[in-house]
């Protein structure tokens, strides 16, 4: 065992060092500004981590967003004579609503709405700013209150200086917090993952929703910082051209790492300052034209380096967990009776357009048995499994799970009736570790919110998800890579891996599609004896499978599809001898 | 308001309405074969008509050398891209494309601009010298991505639009330029005097979607473009090809900007940054419509044009406000009936 944290300590200790900075005797003022700057940018940028790197979504509204909080805390400040330490709670209320708004509409849709919305609003909102008298119009405001603490005034830009990297500490170690957090786990499986995340529970439009506010806040954050520093506002700092440089310093640094924020937003901010000196030089005459090389620049690392430059810095290893083994048990579910009715299809339908790929499919499964559902290639059993999970809504027919009526209901409203399932096309997100993958499972026996999760006060729930994830992971052997990347397995062992993150939903009913593809013939027995375990254990499961050797060996009964309707139903033996069920594998006899 | 103002303001939403149409149509149409939301399409827009002005005063304008040099680097960057693979035939097509053609465009400039050779020379030479140079950045910028995300195209087309706004106040300046209208003729219908320019707008713009209606229905090119909209790897797989079908979406857009943007210079004072306002409410358009639907887009985008003329009547200083936040409620709207989209790229 490692020094847990020690080593994702150093950037903070960094960050702190560089907190004594400006009172290096001799240091320029002028560089002590454009560190300002750069600290302020930094909180954006590192929103933008969570939004765009981590969530997969992206956002051209940041600067007006740090707008919002600033013309929040300048107003009340200026006008109402209100303490600007009043006008960060405002201010990160204004913003966090603004994003709320426009978040709600976009994030049920695919994800470049949001960054459409954004590009609309911010630019309808960057002419309110500069039409609206109480702001001052084009002017801005002017004259507002620096800082205080303990009665003393912080007008020094060095002062300003460790009030602002002291912001980026904070927005560094709330981030941390947030992504090692439950919810952040739900952020981070939105990239590549955001299906499977449903599938144990995850409301994938909220948790959208959660990273967008998460950076709005940070921006409105690093807004009420500006203000303060600055001592006035107008609307420039707030257009959309700004809002591309915050973006195009998460994408430079390496969207998906807080250090990478960091690195984007001192780059940027630095060139673009020694730019604005040479280029009006070069062409003769004042005007953007820092934007042809931002421009340039953003395309060129799209193109060469689209993780940024932080990895290249820095290698993707995912840390060593330190897994508290007595931490108590999460509360499990009580199984149902063996041998009472689990789960009844009937007459399920699915038409795409034309092809009816599901055909009046009806079948019923028993608590505490093993059924196989199996048929050619297309035969519809995929889509069935679909249909059952809530991944796709049937065109007609019913589910019915203990009683209770399925049909239709949203993927994580499935997973909450304790059904967990895997997928033909393994679905664990690579930035994470085995571990973190499994732990994706026991969302919903988690309650911990974002802010516990941010403040840290979600550590004894945490320990208490991750020491089921590490149990599930030993139950189906894979104890030892708890700490690798997820997709450094063999697809084999992903497909375990699934398993594992299924059984820490603490499932009643195990949906396996295609466990065995991909494995040795020792780890085709072992899949079997865990699966009759779990059986024994008081499980149900249904699979899909294609390696008859396996399946006949293995399940209590049998369902057969083709082409969409069922053929067959009944124990291996009589199913194998069905000639119907003979005729769809090997062709008709005539 | 009396009627006559309301239909005034109708008019001038109508026409201002057309020219959004036409940039909607070609945003759902770039979108639709290659998956770029193209948020520089305004640049376009305002190089055309720039580059209209120019000439319409006689003057050699910038533009050609910004095509010239766009051409040179979408020949360095199509030349690296396929060191491996580009030979003989392709290589003489590829330098024709990418050299020939501007360097016969800026000879062409060079001699017809001094003379002053007439309005529909000067409009051909202006769409044609701003044409290419949509294609070229397609080649530089978004080739190379080949299956990207929607999102990471995207921020490629705000980059681009970034770099474009750049290189516009080096090749046009920083003043604004107008030009004179195609006609002076007035035709008085009612209480309406609708200028002759209003009338060369409308039918252009409708000559326009005929077009490419007959285009996209009776030719092969337009058959395999719309294939190629609907599934890329099938459309590959019957040996259309996707990348070509890009340089092809890219040529048509910036055919659209070029055009709307001679036609809108007349009527209105362009800046070299101004395009991306005009290319925005293309766009408030073509979402309107669900950035799928060809006339769900042109009606949508002429409700923008009205709706931003009435909002300018009655309060001008919040006409972009208005213009812009009306994208919420259909966002809303959409989300509403949408449901939830749990799709993955």
């Amino acid at each position: 065992m490692t020094r847990p944290g020690l080593a994702k300590l150093w950037p903070l200790a960094c960050i702190a060092l560089a907190g004594l900075v400006p009172w290096i005797p001799g240091m320029p003022a002028f560089w002590v500004t454009l560190l300002n700057y750069t600290g302020i940018a930094a909180i954006v940028a590192i929103g933008l981590v969570v939004l765009t790197g981590i969530g997969g979504m992206t956002s051209f509204g940041q600067a007006t967003l740090l707008g919002l909080g600033a013309y929040t805390t300048a107003i009340m400040s200026k006008y109402y004579d209100l303490s600007p330490w009043l006008g960060l709670p405002a201010g990160l209320l204004v913003t966090a609503a603004g994003a709320t708004l426009i978040g709600a509409v976009t994030v049920r849709l695919s994800g470049h709405y949001l960054a459409l919305g954004t590009i609309a609003w911010s630019v309808g909102l960057y002419y309110t700013f500069a039409n609206l008298d109480l702001v001052g119009r084009n002017d801005g405001i002017s004259g507002i209150p620096p800082l205080e603490v303990a009665g003393y005034r912080l007008l020094d830009a060095r002062m300003s200086f460790t009030v602002i990297w002291l912001g980026v500490l904070l927005a560094a170690l709330a981030t941390m917090n947030l992504l090692d957090s439950r919810a952040g786990r739900a952020i981070r499986a939105l990239k590549g993952g955001a299906v499977a995340a449903a599938s144990f529970g995850v409301d994938t439009a909220r948790t959208r929703l959660l990273a967008f506010v998460y950076s709005a806040v940070l921006a409105g954050f690093a807004g009420w910082l500006y203000v303060h520093m600055q001592r006035s506002v107008n609307p420039t700092p707030f257009g959309f051209y700004q809002s591309i440089q915050y973006l195009l310093m998460a994408v430079i640094g390496g969207a998906a790492h807080i250090p990478g924020a960091l690195l984007g937003a001192a780059l940027v901010t630095l060139v673009n300052d020694r730019l604005q000196d040479i280029l009006p030089k070069l062409f003769g005459a004042r005007g953007n034209y820092e934007s042809i090389v931002f421009g340039m620049l953003l395309i060129a690392v799209l193109q060469w380096a689209p993780d940024g430059l932080w990895p290249l810095i820095a290698r993707f290893r995912p840390r060593r967990r330190a897994i508290q083994a007595d931490a108590p048990r999460l509360a499990a579910q009580t199984m149902p009776e063996r041998g009472s009715t689990l789960l009844e299809v009937v007459r399920l339908r699915r038409n795409f357009g034309g092809l009816v790929a599901v055909n009046d499919i009806d079948f019923t499964l028993k608590a505490g048995e093993i059924l196989g559902l199996i048929g050619p290639n297309g035969a519809g059993k995929s889509t069935t499994f679909n249909l059952i999970t809530g991944v796709d809504t049937p065109s007609g027919g019913i589910v019915r799970f203990r009683g209770g009526d399925l049909t239709g209901r949203p993927a994580r409203h499935v997973a909450a009736q304790g059904i967990a399932r895997t997928f033909q096309h393994v679905k664990l997100v690579p930035t994470m570790s085995v571990i973190e993958n499994v732990a994706i499972g026991a969302h919903l026996r988690g309650h911990a919110s974002p802010l516990a999760g941010l403040l840290r006060l979600d550590r004894a729930e945490d320990a208490r998800l991750y020491a089921e994830a590490a149990r599930q992971l030993a139950r189906v052997g894979l104890a030892d890579a708890a700490d690798r990347p997820a997709t450094s397995l063999a697809l084999g062992q992903q497909r375990i891996v699934e398993i594992a993150r299924a059984l820490c939903l603490d499932p009643v009913l195990l949906l396996l599609d295609e466990p065995a593809a991909g494995l040795r013939h020792n780890e085709k027995a072992e899949l079997s004896t865990l699966l009759r375990r779990l059986r024994d254990e008081g499980v149900t499961i249904l699979l899909v499978e294609h390696d008859m050797e396996f399946v006949m060996g293995l399940v209590d009964r049998l369902v057969v599809m083709d082409f969409g309707t069922k053929l067959a139903d009944g124990p291996p033996d009589a199913v194998r001898a069905d000639p119907r069920v003979i005729e769809a594998y090997l062709g008709s006899v005539e | 308001m009396d009627l006559s103002i309301f239909l005034i303001l109708v008019q001038d939403g109508v026409v201002n309405g057309a020219i959004y149409a036409l940039l909607a149509l070609s945003l759902v149409l770039v979108f639709a074969v290659t998956r770029v939301i193209l948020v520089a399409q305004g640049e376009f827009v305002a190089f055309g008509g720039l580059t209209y002005a120019a000439l319409a005063t006689g003057q050699t304008p910038g533009a050609i050398w910004l095509l010239g040099g766009l051409g040179l680097a979408a020949f360095a960057g199509g030349l690296w891209q396929e060191r491996r693979r580009m030979r003989g035939g392709a290589l003489l097509r590829h330098a024709l494309f990418t050299l020939a053609l501007p360097a016969a465009i800026i000879a062409a400039t060079l001699v017809l601009a001094p003379r002053r050779a007439g309005i529909v020379v000067e409009v051909l030479l202006a769409v044609a010298i701003v044409t290419p140079m949509a294609p070229y950045l397609y080649r530089i910028a978004f080739q190379p991505l080949g299956n990207a995300s929607v999102l990471t195209l995207l921020i490629t087309a705000v980059a681009l639009h970034l770099a474009l706004t750049g290189l516009g106040l080096v090749f046009f300046g920083p003043e604004g330029f107008r030009a004179p209208p195609f006609s002076d003729a007035m035709i008085l219908a009612g209480p309406l005097m609708i200028p002759g320019q209003a009338i060369w707008i409308l039918g252009l713009t409708l000559a326009l979607m005929l077009g490419l209606y007959a285009f996209f229905e009776k030719t092969l090119t337009g058959k395999a473009l719309r294939a190629t909209a609907v599934n890329r790897l099938g459309a590959r797989l019957v040996g259309i090809p996707t990348a070509q079908a890009g340089v092809l979406a890219f040529g048509l857009a910036g055919f659209i900007g070029a055009l709307s943007g001679v036609l809108i210079v007349p009527l209105t004072t362009v800046y070299y940054d101004g395009g991306f306002m005009i290319g925005l409410r293309g766009f408030t358009a073509a979402i309107i419509g669900g950035l799928g639907s060809y006339p769900g887009a042109v009606l949508a985008a002429l409700l923008v044009g009205v709706a931003e003329s009435f909002s300018s009547f009655w309060a001008s200083a919040f006409k972009e406000v208005i213009v812009f936040t009306a994208i919420i409620p259909v966002l809303l709207w959409r989300s509403l009936r949408h449901g939830n989209g749990e799709d993955e790229e």
